[in-house]
């Protein structure tokens, strides 16, 4: 089982929390151009290596936070980054 | 009498049972099916991935529009990614008009396949059975029932009592936590031996001309033109494709990949709407037949079908986080065989033989991306997800016809990268096998 280390609960089994994908920073949706909305909306780094990603705490302390994982690996790089589930560190 | 010559000039009786019998007695060895090449400068075609889809887009090139100064680039061996990991079901009961149309074709291609190539592919049209267990999967039965016979499709949804006549094995009873309501039946769906599937188009494109390199890994892709760094990039030209063994120049890429199609299009500056994740299999011991069909539930999170050996194979759905690793899991193989009890709790004193996982590209609405990118001369056949086996022949087919006559053909025009910036997606999520 894949142990997440939430900030707050400390390491989790995977299937306590929910996955949210990569951490992009959310453009602003009123100066944003459409093509910057649909990268946003759709188009993926998706490396094979270091990933920015956010998870959401589902089972413990119910809140998102950013980490950074190795997709080949899956080693987590410390520390993990409180955030908010619209991307980026807060 | 020329009639008969000529199938023979085409079909030469290499593996009938008389050249079997005469190469056993002699002890004569049989040759090599296809040819080590070295890598020539320069191609009128390059394939990215030497699995099924890549496989069949050399061979439909070659065949049909007559292009076989191709090559066949594959990191690893011939099948050796999604195409040798999938559990091999084939079927075209889909969602949308436009699915069903195109995965219909793939099914009609799938039974002619033995005879075009010579090869048993044992497709066996053993039957499908997609259960549902609540009464919106029931809707959603209905919906695809409906969609499936307008296109053409033989598809219908059966009760309880007739899923039981189909599937003696299966718990048709008000006990389970989740009882059988009805299911999805869909007569022509089946499984096919997928190794063959490999070989006989390897073969069949090695006969034709087409070079297959084996462990030719692509470092990069050169481009000329575009907005990006290198020339990469929006409005650039594919120029060529550098490898370990060396530079190619080819005015076509096709990016063929499963698993590895983010990193490929990335080489030519291309970003796509794809994640990553493995979905992980199993298979038993072998039994006596028990399972005439090949049954699917979808709220359960499992399909299985009986291999001819007696295995059963089992699928379940993509592990929930992105991953580039195909390691199996403890939770995948509880949760699995938790599942496969609750729908035939018969199979309680069967062991698990082995497990393994493959590497799925998922786009958000289910459904592949085809065709032309914004560099031009960069195709790409990506995003199966977990629909790549059997759609293998007909996108071989679509990708050929698309790269040798420079247009996108009708049928996966509705597949297009572009679709996500024209917000035209194809929501083919309602015709998964399992839940995501």
């Amino acid at each position: 089982m894949l142990l997440v280390p939430c900030p707050n609960c400390g390491p989790r089994n995977s299937t306590d929390l929910r996955y949210g994908g990569e951490s992009h920073a959310r453009p602003d949706p009123n100066t944003a151009s459409p093509a910057e909305w649909r990268a946003y909306l759709y188009l993926r780094d998706n490396p094979a290596g270091w990933l920015r990603e956010n998870w959401y705490c589902a089972s413990g302390c119910r809140r998102w936070f950013s980490i950074e994982r190795n997709t080949a690996t899956n080693e987590f790089r410390d520390p993990p980054l409180p955030g908010d589930k619209r991307g980026g560190a807060a | 009498m020329a009639g008969l010559a000529g199938r023979l000039r085409k079909r030469p009786p290499k593996y009938s049972a008389a050249a079997l019998a005469w190469k056993g007695l002699r002890g004569q060895s049989w040759p090599r099916v296809w040819r080590d090449c070295d890598l020539q400068r320069s191609y009128d075609a390059v394939v990215i991935g030497g699995g099924v889809h890549g496989l069949a887009t050399a061979y439909y090139l070659a065949r049909n529009h007559g292009m076989t100064n191709v090559a066949v680039l594959d990191k690893a061996y011939l099948g050796s990614g999604g195409s040798g990991r999938n559990t091999a079901i084939v079927r075209s009961n889909y969602l949308t008009p436009e699915g069903v149309a195109f995965y219909d074709r793939s099914v009609h291609l799938y039974e002619q396949m033995a005879v075009e190539l010579n090869i048993n592919v044992m497709f066996s049209q053993r039957g499908h059975l997609t259960l549902a267990h609540s009464d919106s999967s029931l809707r959603t039965m209905h919906w695809r029932a409906e969609v499936n016979k307008l296109g053409g499709v033989n598809s219908s949804v059966i009760g309880p009592d007739e899923i039981k006549k189909e599937c003696p094995s299966l718990d048709t009873s008000d006990h389970p936590r989740y009882p059988i309501q009805g299911a999805l039946y869909h007569p022509p769906g089946g499984v096919v031996r997928h190794d063959a599937v490999v070989w006989g188009y390897a073969r069949a494109a090695d006969h034709m001309g087409v070079e297959m390199h084996q462990k030719t890994e692509v470092t990069d892709i050169l481009c000329e033109g575009g907005d990006g760094p290198d020339g990469k990039g929006a409005g650039g030209r594919v120029t060529g494709v550098r490898t370990n063994r060396g530079d190619i120049s080819t005015p076509i890429v096709i990016n063929c990949t499963a698993g590895w199609a983010s990193l490929i299009s990335t080489m030519a500056g291309v970003r796509l709407p794809i994640t990553t994740h493995p979905l992980q299999a199993a298979v038993t011991e072998p039994v006596k037949m028990f399972l005439p069909t090949v049954v699917v539930s979808g709220s359960l999170h499992v399909y299985v079908s009986q291999t001819d050996r007696g295995e059963l194979v089992f699928g379940a759905s993509v592990d929930p986080y992105a991953n580039y690793s195909v390691r199996g899991s403890l939770e995948f193989t509880e949760g699995l065989a938790g599942h496969v009890l609750e729908l035939m709790p018969g199979v309680s004193r069967m062991r698990i033989l082995r497990q393994w996982s493959g590497l799925c590209d998922m786009t958000p609405d289910y459904s592949p991306v085809m065709g032309f990118t914004p560099v031009d001369g960069f195709l790409v056949d990506v995003g199966w997800g977990t629909y790549g086996f059997k759609a293998a022949p007909v996108s071989g087919e679509q990708m050929a016809e698309a790269a040798a006559t420079g247009r996108t053909p009708k049928l996966i025009e509705a597949f297009a990268l572009s679709r996500f910036d024209n917000g035209e997606l194809v929501g083919e999520k309602g015709a998964a096998s399992v839940g995501h």
